[in-house]
């Protein structure tokens, strides 16, 4: 829709699309480093923000991180109004912004603002590896749900559902789990479960072409309504048989698992957070460096051109949103098999969605969402460390703030979403 | 398909179904009258199918998990029959009480006990009408509004603030507060529809935030001196004034109260501005192709963010109906989850504001229903959740209902129609 106003109006007002478009991201930039400048840097409490590395367990053990609330906040204020004025250069210039000032802007500002908020709290001190390993752990149901969002919706059909998705995956592992002890059975159980919700987006959106955001809601509707209905009749009734479900033991690797802040991340998980990290390299594998991938890409941008080269448009968007749903079921057994020992009425509360905004801001790829749940995962993370801290900034805002992220980072930086030109739009062939 | 269904007639696009991209001079043909037209023809056949198929469904359900079926249906071989009297009991036990809490109680022993469970579905419909048409508002301008949740929570502690802390001569106060309730939701819808405008971002990701936000909000205000009731470490607020409350309807006993009024006249508004005003006839282009609308001179970004303020002021008002009329405190569960089920009303009124006002009214029994079969039967009142989401899914996909009734099609089929085009695709 975007693309066919762009392209199809001439001369000026194209110009003046363009000139609005490329100022928004200078401007973004200079507001945030302002407010990094007021806040951090001449806000600075003057005080040292320790981070711990290790807490002694561990066989390689590293002093901890003393940071200065001054010399970080007005060294990073520095760095991000140089890269805004950098962007306003490069925008008067009529060229293209480079690359790496996202990356670098938004690391910056994550650094600065959290030696700030230690300084700041009544107890200058965080356990930095377990406050990054606990991030990834709240993310990891996040970017499952996220490249199931990615495998829909690069085919062209929107999946408002990973609510949904999730929390049947949730409650199948932890029925299924329950009652046969094992966690494969769980595991399995918590794929069809999802896999079900998926058929019925897929088959109302592909078959009886019914708008696929509706569709999408209501399936969080029903899902959450079924689960919670199955929760107070079965599950209370009767704790020790059906919400019971055992739990995935860590598997540590030797040796690596004590690598400072790393060690935890990727070698002292278990078989569901391995897992993670092999479905993100798969989904991106399979989407860009397969024939597979390149016929999905193409279902999801110019259904019509990919059906004219004899893909069937149709039957690969219903495979595409099935595998969704195995994706997103196995981040919804995470809940229950994982990080919760039992099931517990709308226990994903509302990650579906954040998993879908990890799956906007990271632009559609699965390697993008990755690092955008991770950021989720993180000032969740922060928010709870914080509470315990005791911080100036009141916890409720330290909780809107990966809300207030991606509705900044939609309007401001990634502009325009770029979703997949077909995206949403059912396919009839004439 | 072997079953291609008949299609809605043309004049049937505002259904859920995302209308097709029309020529704007057609835009005058679409006729509003459709409730009575739908009932006589075949449209109206299938939402009373769905609903009924729908209960159905939540039937089995409740059959399913009852215990004296569970436990007869280990016999059921050899003695059927008891297997099949406990499911007509249980399951006609459920909606017996369902009915007589939300409809009329037969077994009261007063006129007014009999009506009061009337009285509650009117009470519970209040917000959902709201903010219903809020949500079906937005959809007509091809904007999907997720976020009336967020909507009735600032409308709430706008309208809750004047009520509570200023001090106005009655009248004034109520109106006061109610418009402050307008105010502060048609300001978080405005954000989404002003980022929707000038930025693009899309309108289902930043209202989906911004509810979130403002939950966070609201506990927030109410930790602060200004909201929280004094004397009091709960998210708590003072009572409203007497003077800023809608006055109740029959007295203490009952809490229906007059901001029902407002809604129907919400939905009067509604109907005037889609149909009869140009405002409205340049939404609905929008919303029905909005690149043909901007050739024709419409002003695209103007018509999103209109519509996004007006429909936050409806469920601005929605927030009013909450804590000047039925709850009166200000706390976190004042928008309960009104705003998600205006989206299956909305839906389920197919977008049109007299379509939304009876789906309320059904949604409202449905939900005064579920309270009094819980507190009856035991059954949890999460049912009523899936038979909602079943009466949306099968109104809609018409040609589902059709196919498991085998409603027969005799009109001439026409494939392009049946081809909705997409509002660009949400995400």
């Amino acid at each position: 829709m975007s693309n066919a106003t762009a392209t199809r109006t001439p001369g000026k007002a194209t110009e003046n699309i363009a000139v609005i478009r490329s100022w928004a991201a200078p401007v973004t930039y200079m507001v945030l480093g302002l407010v990094a400048l007021v806040g951090f840097a001449i806000g600075s409490p003057n005080a040292d923000a320790r981070f711990r590395i290790s807490d002694g367990s561990q066989k390689i053990s590293v002093p901890d991180l003393v940071l200065g609330t001054t010399f970080v906040g007005w060294s990073g204020a520095v760095i991000m109004l140089g890269i805004a004025a950098y962007a306003f250069v490069l925008v008067r210039a009529g060229r293209k912004l480079a690359r790496w000032m996202l990356p670098v802007f938004a690391t910056v500002f994550v650094i600065s603002f959290l030696v700030w908020v230690i300084g700041s709290a009544t107890t200058p001190n965080v356990y930095l590896s377990g406050l990054i390993a606990g991030s990834f752990t709240l993310a990891t149901p996040l970017i499952f749900g996220s490249l199931s969002g990615v495998l829909c919706e690069r085919a062209g059909v929107v999946n408002i559902a990973i609510e949904g998705q999730l929390l049947a995956g949730a409650f199948c592992a932890a029925i299924v789990g329950s009652m046969t002890g094992s966690l494969v059975a769980g595991v399995l159980a918590a794929v069809i479960g999802s896999v079900l919700v998926s058929m019925v987006l897929a088959v109302f959106a592909i078959k009886y072409l019914v708008n696929q955001v509706i569709v999408g809601v209501v399936l969080n509707v029903l899902v959450a309504g079924l689960t919670s209905f199955l929760f107070s009749t079965v599950m209370i009734a009767n704790p020790e048989k059906f919400n019971a479900p055992p739990s995935f033991e860590v598997i540590r690797i030797p040796f690596l698992a004590d690598i400072p802040i790393f060690g935890p991340i990727f070698f002292n998980q278990t078989i569901l957070g391995y897992g993670m990290y092999v479905a993100v390299f798969l989904v991106w594998f399979g989407l860009f460096k397969t024939r597979w991938g390149l016929r999905v890409r193409a279902v999801g941008e110019h259904p019509k051109a990919a059906d004219t080269v004899g893909i069937k448009v149709n039957s690969l968007r219903f495979w595409n949103v099935v595998l969704a749903g195995v994706v997103a079921g196995i981040g919804g057994a995470f809940f229950t098999l994982v990080t919760s020992s039992s099931f517990n009425k709308e226990m994903t509360a509302g990650q579906g969605f954040i998993a879908l905004a990890a799956l906007i801001f990271g632009r559609w790829n699965p390697i993008g969402a990755f690092f955008a749940a991770l950021l989720f995962g993180f000032s969740l993370n922060l928010s709870f460390v914080l509470t315990i801290l005791g911080t100036p900034v009141p916890s409720q805002f330290m909780q809107m703030l990966p809300y207030a992220v991606t509705i900044f980072a939609v309007a401001g930086l990634v502009g325009k979403s770029k979703a997949p030109a077909a995206d949403g739009e059912p396919y009839v062939k004439e | 398909m072997s079953n291609t269904p008949e299609l809605p007639p043309a004049e049937h696009t505002e259904t859920l179904a995302t209308p097709p991209p029309a020529p704007v001079s057609q835009l005058h043909a679409e006729p509003e009258s459709s409730l009575l037209k739908r009932i006589m023809t075949g449209n109206g056949l299938v939402s009373v199918l769905a609903v009924v198929l729908s209960l159905v469904v939540g039937a089995i359900l409740i059959a399913f998990t009852d215990e004296r079926v569970t436990s007869t249906a280990s016999y059921f071989f050899s003695r059927p029959t008891d297997m099949i009297s406990a499911v007509w009991t249980s399951v006609s036990e459920a909606y017996i009480a369902l009915f007589q809490s939300s409809i009329i109680n037969t077994s009261a022993s007063s006129f007014s006990d009999a009506i009061y469970p009337l009285t509650e579905t009117l009470t519970i419909a209040t917000p959902l009408v709201l903010a219903g048409l809020g949500v079906a508002l937005a959809f007509r301008v091809g904007l999907f509004n997720i976020g009336a949740q967020g909507q009735i929570i600032l409308g709430a502690a706008f309208a809750g603030w004047v009520g509570f802390t200023l001090d106005l001569p009655v009248g004034i106060h109520l109106i006061v507060a109610v418009i402050a309730g307008i105010i502060g939701g048609a300001l978080w819808g405005g954000i989404a529809g002003f980022l929707k405008a000038r930025r693009g971002a899309h309108e289902v990701i930043v209202t989906i935030m911004l509810n979130y936000i403002a939950v966070y909000l609201l506990l927030y205000l109410l930790s602060t001196p200004a909201f929280q009731r004094p004397g009091s470490n709960n998210p708590l607020s003072e009572p409203v004034a007497e003077s800023a409350a809608y006055p109740l309807m029959f007295g203490a006993d009952f809490r229906l109260h007059y901001g029902f009024f407002v809604a129907l006249a919400a939905v009067a508004f509604t109907w005037w501005l889609l149909n009869r005003s140009t405002t409205g006839f340049e939404m609905r282009a929008v919303g029905a192709n909005p690149v043909a609308a901007k050739t024709a001179g419409i002003n695209v970004g103007r018509a999103y963010l209109l519509a996004m303020l007006i429909a936050g002021g409806l469920a601005g008002l929605a927030g009013t109906a909450q804590i000047l009329g039925t709850e009166r405190s200000l706390s976190g569960g004042i928008a309960a989850s009104f705003g998600f089920d205006a989206i299956t009303v909305a839906l389920l009124g197919r977008s049109s504001p007299i379509g939304t006002l009876f789906a309320g009214l059904l949604f409202g029994a449905l939900r005064a229903g579920g309270v009094g079969m819980q507190a009856n039967t035991g059954i949890p009142i999460d049912i009523v959740l899936v038979v909602q989401s079943f009466i949306v899914l099968f109104i809609a996909a018409p040609p589902l209902v059709r196919s498991i009734f085998r409603i027969g099609t005799a009109k001439p089929k026409n494939k392009k129609a049946a081809a909705p085009a997409a509002t660009g695709g949400a995400a």
